[in-house]
């Protein structure tokens, strides 16, 4: 029964002589927001990419459902449901801003080419296309949707990023600093609709420094040094923790 | 499409230009025009490999597989001529995916190199092996396209204006299809992996498999090119499909520009004229690697964006104006 919902177990990462990762062991259940901090350096994007199969780790697995996914390519986990943003805005810069979303419908309406060219598509590409405007709509970005993406202030760059990972439908979003460089206000919209995705099923792991944002919308959170797991709790343990306020708030102390 | 003439009455007076047009031109002109023909069909076909972001130097010689297959088709199978032609291209298609597998595990330069070491490998197989390939001074007599009727027509092959309705006809279709491909969600997809293809491959994309799709399909399509070329001048070898004709194919595309499937389109009929028509007329042929050179270095450095967007510019002029006039 105890089958968990995403897990992590004796991960190691190392690039030569760094470890970027050391042994490191967590779960998630399904449907919580889970937070992941640290200071810099500290192996949390490295964590996204070995979940993400971005990287194959060099110990350990991930798990989800039960099902180890470490080791598989990057398109291959996201097609299992787990769907990533990047730390710097990473878009289709060239294309317009549906198009960049229409690629994370990829995965729903899986393109074949010789019902492309008979036409036989019409269906699929109309479906895909309703799928692209919701995710626009839910990040407030439909008025912009013939826009080319380069063109987006940053704030907005941000939010198309995380339109094309909800255009995939996934169960599990993994969002590396998704509130860099928005101004307050972006932020708290942006915070609810974390909030919104969460009660819609879908699972969040998220790395953030914002400390505000992530004791405001993190059930859980996991804190991690050296690429090691420093501590685990809810946001208020967190941010009464000695380790973690010697580690990481201690250089912050007007967040607690 | 209240507008004068509209689009309909533009693509029936270009189809009338493409159909007048080898009336108006001597017999050697005409032999060009086919020339011309089936080199659109190679550079819009090498445009389409490009569309994932790699750029392929083996695109000349798999224009050559396509050559060779169709020629060997009809003289050892016997198969029909426009069968053999279908064939070929499928041959090409069939080469570019055994190619993949050890090409599309390099990226970049190295791909670059890979793909020019792979071409040179098979134009090697030519030269080395006498049966069936003919050995260095290829195939000869290879069978033409066989005459027919059309009511009151009769298309004699051999001569170009005949051929270069069928050829016209062939790469016409062929351009529509990649047209259509590349407007179709996996024409979206094709771009996805190029401009990013880290994130095309979270959402889902299978980058390797995408790259691959669109270096067998232009190869398909060059193949066809070699085949239409193959059998309008009855003899191929291995110095038809060198290094040279590559460098003719990245001048056109890089001339033109990529954006759009035109952009290569008009590189090569504006490098056409002016290699066949002036080159020739005032007898500087053998300045051609010069010129070539030359016209190259210009476009980087004034036109970076290639012919094509002057003609984008012309066009977004013109959409003003009737803006204008209706307003
Ligand atoms: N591809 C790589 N090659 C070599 N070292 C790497 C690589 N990726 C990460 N590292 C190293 O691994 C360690 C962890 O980096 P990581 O990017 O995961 O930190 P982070 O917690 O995301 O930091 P930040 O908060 O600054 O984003 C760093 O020391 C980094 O230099
Ligand atoms: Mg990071």
């Amino acid at each position: 029964m105890s089958e968990k919902f995403l897990e992590v177990s004796g991960l190691g990462m190392r690039f030569g002589g760094i470890t970027a990762i050391d042994n490191l062991g967590f779960s998630v259940e399904y449907g919580e927001i889970r937070g992941v901090i640290g200071p810099n350096g500290a192996g949390k994007t490295t964590t996204f990419n070995v979940i993400s199969g971005f990287y194959k780790p060099t110990a350990g697995s991930v798990r989800l459902r039960g099902e180890t996914i470490s080791g598989l390519r990057m398109y291959e986990v996201a097609r299992r449901g787990i769907v990533r943003t990047f730390q710097h805005s990473t878009l289709f810069t060239e294309m317009t801003v549906m198009e960049n979303v229409l690629v994370g419908t990829h995965m729903r309406y899986r393109p074949n080419i010789f019902s492309s060219i008979v036409g036989r598509d019409a269906e699929d590409r109309r479906r895909a296309r309703t799928r692209a405007t919701e995710s626009l709509e839910f990040f407030g970005l439909l008025e912009r949707a013939s826009d080319r993406a380069a063109d987006l202030p940053h704030g907005h760059q941000r939010a198309l990023g995380l339109a094309i990972a909800l255009a995939a439908q996934p169960e599990v979003m993994l969002l590396d600093e998704p509130f860099a460089g928005m101004n307050p206000e972006e932020t708290k919209s942006m915070m609810s609709l974390m909030f919104k995705l969460r009660d819609s099923g879908v699972t969040i792991l998220i790395v953030e420094h914002d400390m505000r944002a992530i004791m405001g919308i993190c059930d859980y959170i996991t804190v991690m040094n050296f690429g090691r797991l420093l501590a685990e709790g809810r946001p208020e343990e967190i941010r009464t923790d000695p380790a973690v306020v010697e580690a990481y708030l201690g250089s912050a102390r007007d967040v607690a | 499409m209240r507008s004068f003439p509209g689009r309909a009455g533009v693509w029936l007076g270009f189809l009338a230009l493409l159909l007048l047009l080898p009336h108006a031109l001597s017999y050697s002109q005409q032999e060009i025009l086919v020339f011309l023909t089936i080199n659109i069909l190679l550079v819009v076909s090498y445009r389409l490999l490009t569309l994932t972001g790699e750029w392929s130097l083996g695109h000349a010689v798999i224009m050559g597989v396509g050559a060779y297959a169709s020629a060997l088709y009809t003289k050892e199978l016997g198969i029909f001529v426009p069968a053999s032609m279908i064939l070929g291209a499928c041959t090409a298609a069939l080469v570019a995916l055994v190619l993949s597998y050890p090409l599309f595990r390099m990226k970049g330069f190295y791909f670059l190199i890979g793909s020019f070491a792979a071409g040179e490998i098979i134009r090697l197989l030519w030269k080395r092996f006498r049966e069936p390939f003919g050995g260095p001074k290829g195939l000869k007599r290879i069978d033409p396209m066989p005459d027919f009727d059309i009511a009151v027509w009769r298309f004699d092959f051999f001569e170009p204006v005949s051929y270069y309705y069928f050829a016209a006809a062939v790469v016409g279709f062929s351009l529509w299809l990649m047209r259509r491909i590349e407007r179709s969600p996996v024409g979206l997809t094709f771009h996805a992996v190029h401009w990013q293809d880290k994130l095309a491959e979270a959402s889902g994309v299978n980058v390797r498999a995408y790259r691959t799709l669109a270096f067998v399909i232009a190869s398909g399509f060059a193949g066809l090119s070699g085949a239409l070329l193959a059998h309008y001048i009855g003899a191929v070898n291995p110095n038809m499909f060198d290094l040279e004709l590559m460098v003719f194919i990245l001048t056109w595309t890089i001339i033109g520009g990529t954006a759009t499937i035109y952009g290569p389109v008009i590189g090569c009929i504006a490098l056409t004229i002016i290699n066949e028509i002036v080159l020739r007329e005032i007898g500087l042929e053998q300045m051609r690697p010069f010129v070539y050179g030359l016209l190259l270095i210009v476009s980087v450095l004034f036109l970076p964006k290639g012919l094509e967007s002057l003609v984008q510019k012309g066009l977004a002029r013109v959409a003003r104006a009737k803006r204008g006039e209706e307003s």
